[in-house]
């Protein structure tokens, strides 16, 4: 734990990745986390934020383990499964670490921003240093801690950079309200640094977007 | 045989414990109810279990008629019932459990009319998921059913015989109805959940919309917001089989001392194909023999698929009315939510409070996994608490009714998870 931001101070074991995006959370809301996995981070919103917490999980091992935590999580897809929802149903709906892995991350992000008013993402940055020094020096896919699986095997299919997403963001109409990025040891990088500089230094982003 | 079995039945009454008469005992009754522990098989499907079963019962007099979907209405009604263990002093701690088309009462003991196991012990019991330990469970015998709830067996105190098809078509709707009157006749308010699968699933969901601030938590389970054409062609091909039997007598079979075996036989066969996948029934039985090296060259139960179907029907009209399976495939048949609320299925769940926990199971035909989704999407739109996940299991429909794993993990995580937000943990 890196971070010196007291509203971060939500325990020990929390993933850095997790607080960020617990960070940007109103408490009392209405949140709905999009690939929630294990629950981790709804268990963590709905404890330090006391929020009203919804998941929905791909995998049924996933949707299976958060219901037995006590989470509403329903077994869906996010790239299939946010039409069904009204819009404005909740005031954020989160992507966390899953927007690489979306067959179509720019309908995605609508759906999120239709569904919820506003949406929290995190990725993996393809722009950091170490994924560029991989394909210039060794010319492989880049295999990493954060990025484990081989190219042939990931379900990481739309990686994209920290100024890749930028770029999305203002293509689809939507306001970035804060960024955050983390460089590989989960330090928080300056918020004033430029942005060629969170792309090559950040590992992981975090954006809270809303509707212009 | 049948006059036997009757006799044997009429005999067996005399044991019946525990019998509540209406307006003399309106308290609670804990602990196991007295079920008397025979192991013979006693031919009752249609004789004393419709009106004096081995069960509590509740009989609400002419003056509090039950009143239908279609207009009409039963009175007197009887509801035949079982409990385990005991409501507490803030009387938050009961669940109703809703049984499916074939299902009854007896869910947590031993059935009195097979001797078998009750059909949900795996879950319901001392220390178990939904554990009579911690929680005050009720279950009762559907209305148009005929183990003792009012059905076309029991008999029509107008006429003194067998109401057969006199009685009003029910819905799921009138059954949950019923329910109420029990849960009330109880002094219930609210319950901490309804659960069921199937058809008992269909009354779960019509409880959470129809009573929805008296529901906690709704577990439908392998079910439905509305019947399918594909299911309700199955059960016509059951009605058919049932009423082109000659002696179905056109339902006044009991008056004339038989019952139409053949009939409800078939469709009970027909019925229980429905229930199975194809890969449970290929590892069960493939293309395997009965008893024989070699097929016969002629009609005779050559297969072990065929053999089994067989038994599965002859064994079913031991235990079960046909004029009853008649009226509840009717009512599973009638059963769409949406359309009593404008074809909006969000709209029959508006507002609700209730955490719903919806599964289904990847093998399952009869109630497939959309069914579900649907139905999830529907709870979504209305704002609801809701979890969902599909079971893999090969074993088909009835794999509600069996123990997988992963399905009676999730239940246990939504059970304590309930349990906790509701104070009772």
């Amino acid at each position: 734990m890196t971070i010196s931001d007291p509203h971060l101070s939500m325990g020990p074991g929390a993933r850095v990745d997790l607080l960020m995006i617990a960070d940007m959370v109103e408490p009392g809301s209405r949140v709905l986390d999009v690939g929630c996995g294990d629950g981790a981070l709804l268990k963590l919103l709905a404890e330090a934020k006391g929020v009203d917490a919804r998941g929905i999980e791909l995998s049924r091992d996933g949707v299976a383990n958060c219901v037995t935590r006590g989470l509403a999580v329903i077994q869906g897809d996010a790239d299939t499964d946010l039409v069904d929802y009204p819009d404005d149903s909740f005031d954020y709906v989160i992507l966390s670490q899953t927007i690489q892995a979306t067959r179509n991350p720019r309908r995605v992000l609508e759906q999120m921003l239709r569904v919820g008013r506003r949406a929290i993402v995190s990725f993996p940055n393809f722009g950091h240093w170490r994924v560029r020094r991989d394909l210039l020096m060794k010319g492989r896919m880049p295999v990493t801690e954060n990025l484990p699986d081989a190219w042939y095997d990931t379900p990481n299919i739309h990686f994209c950079t920290i100024n890749d997403f930028h770029e999305l963001v203002k293509e689809i109409g939507a306001v970035t309200e804060r960024a955050r990025a983390l460089n590989a040891s989960g330090q928080l990088l300056r918020l004033d640094a430029p942005w060629w500089f969170w792309n090559v230094f950040g590992e992981q982003a975090v954006f809270l977007l809303k509707r212009k | 045989m049948l006059a036997t079995g009757l006799r044997k039945g009429l005999a067996k009454q005399k044991c019946v414990l525990y019998i509540e008469r209406f307006g003399l005992n309106a308290g609670i009754s804990t602990g196991f109810p007295g079920v008397p522990r025979s192991k013979k098989k006693v031919f009752i499907a249609h004789g004393p279990q419709a009106d004096e079963p081995d069960s509590l019962i509740v009989r609400f007099p002419a003056d509090q008629p039950l009143v239908l979907d279609s207009g009409a209405a039963i009175a007197p009604l009887q509801i035949a019932y079982q409990t385990y263990g005991s409501l507490n002093e803030a009387r938050s701690n009961a669940v109703l459990v809703c049984h499916a088309l074939t299902g009854d009462q007896h869910v947590a003991n031993e059935n009195p009319v097979t001797g078998k196991p009750g059909w949900w012990e795996t879950l319901i019991g001392p220390g178990r998921i939904i554990d009579t330990d911690r929680y005050f469970v009720i279950c009762c015998n559907v209305v148009g059913g005929c183990l003792g709830s009012t059905g076309p067996a029991s008999l029509n105190p107008a006429t003194g015989k067998p109401y057969a098809l006199d009685l009003p078509v029910v819905t799921i709707r009138d059954m949950v109805r019923a329910q109420a009157m029990l849960i009330d006749h109880l002094g219930i308010d609210s319950l901490f959940a309804v659960v069921g699968g199937s058809m008992g699933g269909m009354q779960v969901l019509e409880w959470a919309s129809t009573y929805r601030d008296r529901v906690f938590a709704a577990m439908p389970i392998a079910t439905a917001a509305k019947h399918s054409a594909q299911n309700i062609a199955f059960h016509e091909v059951g009605r058919q089989a049932i009423m082109a039997d000659p002696a179905w007598a056109g339902g006044r079979y009991r008056e004339q001392a038989q019952r139409p075996e053949k009939g409800l036989a078939v469709a009970r066969m027909a019925a229980h194909i429905t229930y199975l996948s194809e890969p449970a029934l290929q590892r069960k039985f493939g293309r395997k023999l009965q008893d024989r090296a070699a097929p016969t060259f002629s009609f005779d139960a050559d297969f072990q698929v065929e053999s089994y179907l067989r038994y599965q029907g002859s064994s079913f009209v031991e235990r079960f009315d046909a004029n009853s399976y008649l009226y509840l495939t009717r009512a599973m048949d009638y059963f769409d939510l949406a359309a009593d609320h404008g074809g909006i299925l969000a709209k029959a769940f508006a507002g609700t409070k209730t955490r719903f926990c919806v599964v289904s199971f990847t093998s399952d035909w009869l109630f497939p996994t959309a069914d579900s989704r649907a139905l999830v999407h529907a709870l979504n739109a209305a704002g609801a608490l809701v979890s969902f996940v599909e079971i893999v299991s090969d074993k088909g429909h009835d794999a509600f009714l069996l123990e997988e794993p992963e399905f009676f993990a999730t239940l246990r995580g939504f059970v304590m998870a309930a349990a906790k937000a509701r104070g009772l943990a």
